[in-house]
């Protein structure tokens, strides 16, 4: 079961697209799994053949998990006889994508990982709660599955514990519990991720007022040679700025984890999408600084669809090296977001409106954007922040070289 | 209240023994003339005279055995050895004879007998002076370890180890000697029985001995400024242990790092972990962890010596990785 | 025989390659003086045969160490010793404590490890404890306890007592370091102990020549400036002799002094010994000496024993070791409750403490 998240810990197979015998090559989707963020489509980073599935449908797994063998067409590697299964090719959580599988995974020693900590990290399913708080837990009737450690190594601790039993207690007469839907589930899992981030990341926030009457002009000029179906919005022209403006300052494009940052592998931006019925996910656009801006439309026309039927790719979920909100649609001025962890940074714009501006010493009415950032100061500092913002601006007033 | 000396403090002990009991006899190499290896019986042989100030030869297996010989013999004698790893010449004498003779004799003989001897590393003396031992000791029954940690002990656990009808082993940090400060002109016997808190506290339990103790006091201070309230416990006694005093701050702690100049491998720390682990289990919020010293044989220079031994930032770092608090 | 041959013969008879019989009446001794060495030899002897027996039977356990062929020297240093006087010894040692008056019952259930042996039964056939009989051990580390020795005989110089401490140890001790720790040290403050050494040739299985650079032991001993010889250890009387004069001197405040007994042991080192180290020539040559067959001829040369008389002292003898024998057997196991017990003092028997400690 791959992890699709840093607050994911366990998936409910769906279905399987593939079945034992059948080829399978990179990128091919071979099942669904639902989580609290709905139905995800299961790719394969593997070319082989599926040995053998191990979890039925209905059934919800942790994460870490295997769920299928698959038997890989490459060469076997030495210590594997013929016809086993190469333990490479098993169906895990991509090896590319750095996400951590928190909260079994500790962001804690730098250096060299304790062999506990690597022990953890190769069974990433495994909750961790401290042996007081799981007697605990059980005297008092919390369930632990759904909790996020604070403690050593990220563990749940007493407090934990105590800090949920005390959340279970409030509503006194509490009728008996709904079965629990996705919206709540997904709404829990925010809130795990949130309050996370909210500990233990400590944020910065910059802001900046972009002219953007060039973009406005050039994209008007754009849609105007272009068909409907190829119009492009402009969220297409801010998702690229930030793309392009990240390569100026990568230490905002990555993770922090296992107390240190790590570049993203892409620029990968996750792309904050609400969802009709509550909740919100934000899955990548994957190098979205190399995507023409008619590719990068398509593909985050795309994704809002998907998303909006509970239809991403594990990969899209997973990966995101930096997350942009756009609530200018709600017509917010302005946006300071929290953190996903364990990105570094999160792109805030807000709704274009027209205001006074002076320039050239005289005023006028301009189209003006607030674009804002929160970043992880362990990773980075104002001043590349600001380097950052004012990349944006920068970009923004040579759209047609976006 | 006087300021005084461990070295003082031991040596008054020594004096006020010699006074008060004439079977007591300060025997070992060079505690005489030369004034003890760590100056502390300077002086002595001059107030008591050779027959209780007895400089014997480099024999410390035979001075040791004739220490349990002169204790069979209804005297209370007070064996210094010279440092703990000096003592390996005469552990035979010790785990063989002193720790067992009341047992194999079906409890007929017991051995008031105290041995004194300088552990643990920090004066650049390298490899064969400097290695803190009394762990191992700590492993056999039928004798008792303490480890004076404070001006109080070292004046005080002397005359208690003399009450003590059977063998006594007392490990004297060689960098404590020196140690200077306040003990009042009334001090005198102690318990050799309990562990102290020698700095209450809820978040943590810092638990250490001997020369570990001031650098465990001075990492709990920096853990206090960054909230961090550790309670410090200095062990005193190293066998028995006094496990009601660790595991009642466990309990309310829930967290403990050990703290021992010995190394981990089969270790005093292990066996202190061990317990918690049984008889704290459920206690417990997060791994146990341990400071200890390097695995290797205490090195000469200076800044090696350093790295091989416990320091208050490898102290304060693991308090801080047991509470859950990073960077 | 082999080169060492010349190494076999007892201290009396260096002149011929065969041990034989010393000249008799050397000794002026009374009747009952002379039956009651007799009767201390054949008890241990009849002792050991039957513990031989017993353990073959499963009834005594661990190791068993036999003293039999050395009788004479327990029996005869223990003649110069008094009540005051404090014994250490080897784990070659139930000779010493039936020699020294440790009670025959007690000694056969410590044996068994019976809870009513003389260590309650914690103990076992090396470790011989006795209060009453200052007998402080039966140690199983070679050289182990002449240190304690040295000890217990600072205590009686520094209370000023006039009491000797036997130290029995075999000439495999010669060989630790010890030995010369001790000696030194018990000379240089001039201590009232007797270092008594049995030499019988053999440190387990390895001959004295193959273990010692100079096997005139007593000559080590004179290097710390200190009285010592060798004497004959096969004849009772000459080791009584030498160890009066010996202790008369150590207790007179003349420092410590050394004997050799040169004797040997007819049996196996333990009981799972094939004994590869030794011709078996070797062992008869030296049971022509056997100390009990020839002191009983002495005695029967001077008239003062009869067959009857004889007779009369084995069936005696027989017949203690029969009774110790049922006292062990009718012994009790010691409760598995108690096994933490003697590990310290208890606190009833601690003093009250000063310190007012809780």
């Amino acid at each position: 079961m791959p992890s699709l998240g840093a607050d994911m810990e366990a998936g409910t197979l769906v279905e399987w697209l593939k079945h034992p015998g059948d080829g399978v090559t990179r990128g091919d989707i071979i099942a669904v799994v639902d989580t609290a963020k709905g139905a995800i489509e299961i790719e394969v980073f593997e070319d082989g053949t599926i040995e053998s599935v191990h979890v039925k449908p209905g059934e919800k797994v942790p994460v870490g998990t295997v769920l299928a063998l698959i038997r890989g067409t490459g060469p076997e590697r030495p210590g594997h006889p013929p016809g086993h299964p190469s333990a490479a090719a098993a169906l895990r959580t991509p090896p590319a994508a750095p996400m951590p599988n928190a909260p079994a995974v500790a962001p804690a020693a730098p250096a060299a990982p304790s062999p506990a900590q690597a022990a953890a990290r190769e069974q990433p399913g495994r909750v961790r709660v401290s042996p007081l708080a799981r007697k605990l837990a059980a005297d008092l009737g919390v369930d632990l599955t759904h909790m996020t450690g604070t403690g050593a190594q990220a563990a749940i601790t007493r407090e934990d514990v105590e800090r949920a039993a005390a959340a279970l207690k409030t509503p006194a007469p509490q009728p008996p519990a709904p079965p629990p839907d996705r919206s709540t589930a997904m709404r829990a899992t925010i809130a795990a991720a949130m309050a996370r981030s909210k500990r233990e990341i400590p944020h910065y926030y910059l802001s900046t007022t972009i002219d953007i009457s060039v973009a406005l002009a050039w994209l008007r000029k754009e849609n105007e040679k272009r068909p409907i179906t190829q119009r492009l919005l402009p969220a297409a022209l801010l998702i690229k700025t930030v793309a392009l403006a990240l390569r100026d300052v990568p230490e905002l494009n990555g993770y922090w984890i296992d107390g240190g940052f790590r570049k993203g592998a892409g620029i990968h931006i996750g792309s904050a999408i609400s969802l009709r019925g509550g909740g919100l996910v934000a899955p990548a656009l994957h190098d979205a600084d190399t995507l023409d801006l008619t590719t990068l439309m398509r593909q985050l026309q795309d994704l809002v669809a998907r998303a909006r039927t509970g239809s991403l790719r594990s990969s899209e979920l997973a990966d995101p090296t930096i997350t942009v909100t756009n609530l200018g649609e709600q017509g917010v001025e302005s946006t300071f977001g929290i953190i996903y962890p364990p990105q570094v940074a999160l792109v805030g714009f807000g709704k274009i409106m027209e205001r006074p501006w002076i320039g050239s010493g005289k005023i006028e009415a301009r189209p003006l954007l607030t674009a804002t950032l929160s970043a992880d100061h362990r990773a980075s500092d104002g001043h590349r922040g600001g380097v950052f913002l004012t990349a944006i601006d920068r970009l923004l007033q040579t759209p047609e070289r976006l | 209240m006087g300021t005084t000396t461990y070295r003082e403090a031991v040596r008054t002990a020594l004096t006020e023994a010699l006074v008060k009991d004439p079977r007591v006899f300060l025997m070992g190499e060079d505690v005489g003339k030369y004034g003890g290896s760590y100056a502390v019986s300077k002086g002595l042989l001059a107030e008591f005279g050779p027959e209780r100030i007895r400089d014997t030869p480099l024999s410390e297996s035979t001075f040791v055995g004739a220490g349990i010989g002169a204790a069979l013999g209804g005297m209370r004698p007070i064996v210094e050895v010279m440092t703990v790893n000096f003592s390996l010449l005469a552990l035979d004498q010790i785990v063989n004879n002193a720790a067992t003779i009341r047992h194999m004799s079906g409890g007929q003989f017991s051995i008031p007998l105290v041995i004194r001897m300088a552990t643990g590393a920090g004066r650049q003396l390298a490899a064969q002076h400097a290695h803190s031992l009394e762990g191992w000791y700590a492993h056999i029954p039928g004798i008792r370890i303490v480890a004076p940690a404070t001006l109080e002990d070292a004046r005080g656990m002397l005359w208690t180890a003399l009450e003590d009808p059977d063998p006594v082993l007392i490990f004297e940090h060689q960098t404590l000697y020196n140690m200077e400060g306040p003990l009042a002109d009334e001090a005198g016997a102690v318990d050799i029985d309990h562990a102290a808190i020698r700095r209450p506290g809820k978040d943590l339990s810092l638990i250490t001995y001997g020369g570990t103790l001031g650098k465990t006091l001075q990492a709990a201070e920096t853990l206090a400024s960054e909230g961090i309230d550790a309670e410090v416990i200095d062990l005193r006694t190293l066998r028995p242990l006094d496990m009601a005093t660790i595991l009642d701050s466990v309990k309310k702690t829930h967290r403990a790092v050990i703290v021992d100049e010995g190394w981990k491998s089969g270790s005093l720390s292990a066996e202190i972990v061990a317990r918690l682990v049984e008889h704290a289990f459920y206690e417990l919020d997060a791994p146990l962890a341990r400071v200890c010293s390097a695995e290797v044989p205490i090195p000469y220079p200076k800044h090696l010596e350093d790295a091989a031994l416990p320091q208050p930032p490898a102290i304060v770092a693991a308090a801080r990785e047991v509470v859950g608090r990073r960077g | 025989m082999t080169e060492a041959a010349a190494n076999v013969q007892p201290i009396a008879s260096t002149e011929t390659a065969v041990p034989k019989p010393d000249t008799p009446g050397r000794l002026e001794i009374s009747r009952e003086h002379g039956l009651r060495l007799l009767h201390e030899m054949l008890r241990i002897r009849r002792f050991e045969e039957k513990c031989a027996e017993l353990y073959s039977a499963g009834k005594i356990r661990g190791f068993l160490h036999l003293y039999i062929g050395e009788e004479a020297v327990a029996v005869g240093a223990m003649q110069a010793l008094g009540r005051e006087d404090a014994v250490v010894a080897t784990y070659r040692e139930h000779g010493h404590a039936l020699a020294r008056g440790v009670a025959v019952d007690r000694l056969m259930a410590e044996m068994y490890g019976k809870h009513q042996g003389c260590s309650r039964g914690r103990g076992g056939s090396m470790h011989v404890f006795d209060a009453q009989a200052r007998f402080y051990g039966g140690n199983a580390i070679v050289g182990g306890g002449l240190p304690i020795a040295v000890g217990l005989a600072l205590a009686d110089k520094m209370q000023q007592r006039p009491r000797v401490t036997a130290c029995f140890f075999g000439d495999g001790a010669v060989a630790e370091g010890e030995f010369h720790e001790s000696l030194n040290l018990a000379s240089l403050w001039k201590l009232p102990v007797l270092f008594l050494c049995e030499n019988n040739l053999y440190a387990m299985g390895t001959r004295l020549e193959r273990a010692q650079s100079q096997t005139d032991l007593a000559a080590k001993a004179r290097s710390y400036l200190m009285p010592a010889e060798p004497v004959d250890g096969m004849d009772v009387l000459a080791v009584e002799a030498a160890t009066k004069r010996a202790a008369d001197a150590v207790r007179r405040g003349e420092g410590p002094a050394f004997l050799e007994f040169r004797t040997y042991r007819f049996r196996a080192h333990s009981m799972f010994d094939a004994e590869l180290y030794r011709d078996k020539s070797e062992v008869e040559i030296w049971k022509q000496r056997d100390p009990i067959t020839t002191f009983t001829s002495q005695l029967k040369e001077r008239g003062m024993a009869t067959d009857g008389i004889l007779y009369a002292l084995n069936m005696s003898v027989a017949d203690e070791i029969d009774v110790a024998v049922q006292f062990a057997e009718a012994g009790t196991w010691e409760p598995v409750d108690d096994l933490l017990k003697d590990v310290y003092t208890p606190a009833e028997g601690r003093p009250s403490g000063s310190y007012g400690a809780a």
